[in-house]
């Protein structure tokens, strides 16, 4: 592969970011970040969650414009201007975390979209050496076959795809200078993840620049030369890779560990107690089972799309039939997160969003007696506080936060004795978020039961009970008295012990 | 109707407040205008006339309004199929005595019941899509038709052949009976947890099933009720015209689709209209009556039938493409 050319001396600055702030609504995802990205060094970037790397890799790539703050490319100022396509003339280019490589095509056609000059007569006896060549040299011993169908691929060999069709050098192409790779290894097994390393190593020592996110910590640790720690939008620790240990990097991922000791040992039970009216194990195996007791919130922690979510469902198709992972005793009823896919239903009103889950309950001579409905709906318009003038207008009528709220009544009026909530707090301002807190925690103290996956560390407070999730497994479980945000972190990170 | 009440209630802000109105102002339109063709003659008769096959219309509108309720994909095709073999089934275990009618009945909706499992079959257990299920489905079931009618016509029992042809007040008693079944079928859709549950998985079945709706019972049962209603129709339509013919469900396939969606049901599923099959039967009736007063031909009448139905679906349905 033709590495950069004409590269300038290691160590200047390739891009430079100085208070870059970006916000969508009323979130902040960015609130003045300074960064820069210097030839020949390949920069680790950790941090949880809704930290602000995503989108601070949008802002580099051209997809996102920033709002404000100053933003270089090789010193030109490109604030508010970077295309995409002025991005990989500039030679920036990004392996996202979800695949974008398209699965009803070839591995030779998916490379020919990404490169445009792969055009004319014999294109694809080009495409083909062209990926197969850069497949060679990142992944020695691949067994790719360019003519291979994308959505024949195990899930591994197309993130090796969609690398080498990333650092693929055509011919007539701008030279590559600046590669962003997003959680490239979480699909790769170990010698495949170290080859692609190495390949990290070879490409900065040519002068070129990587970007690396991983929430494996060992992996940052020894591929990068330098680590910036992000939280809340901010860049909140930056230093040589040397400064770090794993235990430094994660303390400064939760600098805002707040100290309540005081408190949390107040409430620190004396053990669990109660039924258990719910149990699981992860199918991808792991040796900690969860177990939800009466009159419990409980919550589950970790990274984003780690298994929470397959596991709630899980625990809800448990309860309408049999599950070999999961036992539930009683009914369950489901909070959705994703509110679009798993919740709304768009055509109707309010009310009929709410009572879907009840109707059964609502009968009158095998009927839904309307005037039930209407009382229902109504009591959990003033219970909820649905913030609207008719519980019969359509149901998008709605803020998001309130549509959110139609979703809550509709688990919390049914009869539910296990409600299952997924990330449900998503999007929704802190006003509501406080009102909802309190309904659980009433609601808990009634008997019953919440299995809340959550990507807030705060809300893991009002949980009794705190499962972490890492790679589909369960890999910790913590008491209430045992939860600080350092050892969530701690668990969700750690790689090498898996 | 209160199934009218209650959609326009549900669907404020986001839909005209009535869809079924273009069917019944298109099929006043075009009643009107073939009076004025004809200088008002005959407009009883047609009038008529048209409840008779209009009711035929609404029958298997019904079921396969259903179907279409339960989003996109779901569609029954073997319509036809099914009412060609519960026809010569009911004519057949009838055997043209009066004592036998409710017995022909039965085995007309068993026929519908065998025939709808089987659908279900093809589409839950070996994961075929809806339309190909359903279409290769009415293969077989056209075979069995054949098969077991071998060609004979056996006639209705004199008091089934009187109801399906007699009238009170020249309204035909299909058109009063067919219009107490809509009734049952709009408190099904609009009042009962089954109903319910098709709409709200016709909305998104993923949501549905998370919102404790068993998706799979419910699309089982609709499939059932569109093969049960066409068997209905079958055992009617043989009665009304003196025995059942291999033939005399093929323009059911098309007709079944057309009043549903005419009649301002949502081809993307989720929200249906039951007045708006009776609108939309009694237009699709009387545009071909209207074009054959005017003596048009068969090939022209076909392409304005067409051109009008898209015309129609056009105008209905502008104000719901948002929803994709």
């Amino acid at each position: 592969m033709p590495h950069p050319t004409a590269a300038p001396p290691p160590g200047t600055p390739f891009v430079a970011l100085a208070a870059v702030a970006k916000s969508f609504g009323a979130v902040r995802a960015l609130r003045g970040v300074d960064l820069d990205v210097r030839s020949g060094e390949c920069l680790g970037l950790a941090g949880h969650n809704g930290a602000g790397k995503s989108t601070l890799m949008q802002v580099l790539v051209g997809n996102v414009s920033p709002d404000e703050g100053r933003f270089t490319v090789q010193g030109e100022d490109v604030a508010g201007r970077l295309t995409v396509a002025r991005a990989r003339q500039a030679g920036i280019a990004c392996v996202f975390q979800e695949l974008s490589l398209c699965p009803n095509l070839s591995v030779l056609e998916n490379a020919r979209i990404r490169h445009a000059s792969l055009k004319g007569f014999g294109w694809r006896g080009r495409a083909a050496r062209l990926i197969t060549r850069t497949l060679d040299e990142i992944f020695p011993g691949h067994g790719i076959a360019p003519q291979a169908l994308v959505s024949d691929l195990p899930l591994g060999q197309r993130q090796m795809v969609e690398i080498a069709s990333v650092f693929a050098q055509g011919d007539h192409e701008a030279p590559l200078r600046l590669v962003i790779l997003d959680e490239p290894t979480s699909s790769l097994d170990n010698s495949v993840a170290a080859q692609l390393l190495a390949h990290v190593r070879r490409f900065v020592s040519a002068g070129g620049s990587v970007i690396l996110i991983s929430h494996i910590l060992g992996e940052i640790l020894s591929t990068c030369d330098r680590i910036a720690v992000m939280s809340d939008g901010r860049v909140v620790d930056l230093r040589e890779a040397g400064a770090f240990t794993r235990a430094s990097l994660v303390e400064a991922m939760g600098h805002v560990v707040s100290h309540e000791a005081g408190e949390t040992l107040v409430s620190a039970e004396a053990g669990r107690r109660g039924a258990v009216v719910a149990s699981a194990t992860t199918p991808k195996g792991g040796s900690i089972r969860l177990e939800a007791r009466r009159g419990e919130i409980v919550g589950l922690a970790g990274l984003a799309g780690h298994g929470q979510t397959s596991l709630l469902v899980l625990l809800h198709n448990a309860a309408q039939g049999r599950s070999r992972y999961a036992a539930v005793t009683g009914r369950v009823a489901f909070v959705a997160g994703d509110r679009q896919t798993d919740g709304v239903f768009p055509l109707w009103s309010i009310g009929g969003n709410v009572t879907v889950r009840s109707l059964s309950r609502l009968g009158r001579f095998g009927l839904v007696d309307p005037a039930r409905e209407k009382r229902l709906a109504e009591e959990w318009r003033t219970r909820i506080k649905i913030r609207t003038p008719d519980m019969d207008d359509n149901i998008l009528t709605l803020s998001g936060g309130n549509q959110q709220k139609a979703l809550f009544a509709r688990a919390l009026g049914s009869d539910a004795e296990v409600i299952l909530m997924d990330d449900p707090m998503r999007g929704v301002d802190i006003g509501t978020k406080q009102e909802v807190y309190a309904l659980v925690r009433a609601e808990a103290d009634k008997g019953r039961t919440f299995i809340w996956y959550t990507t807030e560390f705060d809300e893991l407070k009002s949980c009794d009970h705190t499962y972490v999730f890492r790679s589909g497994r369960i890999v910790a479980e913590l008491g209430r008295h045992e939860l600080t945000e350092a050892r969530v972190l701690q668990s969700s990170f750690e790689g090498e012990a898996a | 109707m209160s199934a009218a009440e209650s959609e326009t209630r549900g669907a404020r802000r986001r839909l005209p407040p009535m869809p079924q109105a273009f069917s019944f102002i298109g099929a006043g339109l075009i009643f009107a205008a073939t009076l004025a063709f004809t200088g008002g003659a005959g407009g009883g008769q047609i009038l008529s006339t048209a409840l008779t096959f209009a009711t035929m219309y609404v029958i298997v509108g019904l079921g396969q309004m259903f179907v279409i309720t339960t989003g996109p994909g779901n569609v029954d095709l073997s319509i036809p199929a099914t009412i060609a073999l519960a026809g010569a089934v009911a004519m057949t275990v009838m055997g043209g005595e009066d004592g036998s009618i409710a017995l022909g009945l039965l085995a007309a909706l068993g026929t519908g019941v065998a025939v709808g499992c089987f659908n279900y079959a093809l589409i839950r257990l070996l994961q075929i899509p809806p339309i190909i299920a359903t279409l290769s489905a009415s293969f077989l079931v056209q075979s069995s038709a054949i098969a077991y009618g071998r060609g004979l016509r056996v006639r209705p029992p004199p008091a089934f052949a009187d109801f399906a042809t007699g009238r009170v007040m020249g309204v035909p008693y299909l058109a009063i009976a067919t219009l107490l079944l809509s009734v049952l079928m709009a408190v099904l859709l609009h009042r009962t947890v089954y109903g319910r549950s098709v709409a709200a998985i016709g909305q998104n079945s993923r949501a549905a099933h998370l919102a404790g709706i068993r998706v799979d019972r419910v699309r089982f049962l609709t499939y059932v009720l569109s093969a049960v209603l066409a068997g209905l129709c079958g055992a009617v339509l043989a009665g009304f015209s003196g025995g059942s013919s291999l033939n005399m469900g093929e323009e059911y396939l098309l007709a079944s689709i057309a009043v549903v969606v005419v009649g301002g049901s949502s081809v993307s599923g989720g929200q249906s209209n039951v007045s708006g099959l009776w609108g939309a039967s009694l237009f699709l009736y009387l545009l071909v009556t209207m074009l054959n007063t005017f003596g048009v031909g068969a090939g022209l009448r076909y392409l304005l039938t067409g051109l009008i139905i898209i015309a129609i679906i056009t105008l209905a349905g502008g104000p719901r493409a948002g929803r994709a």
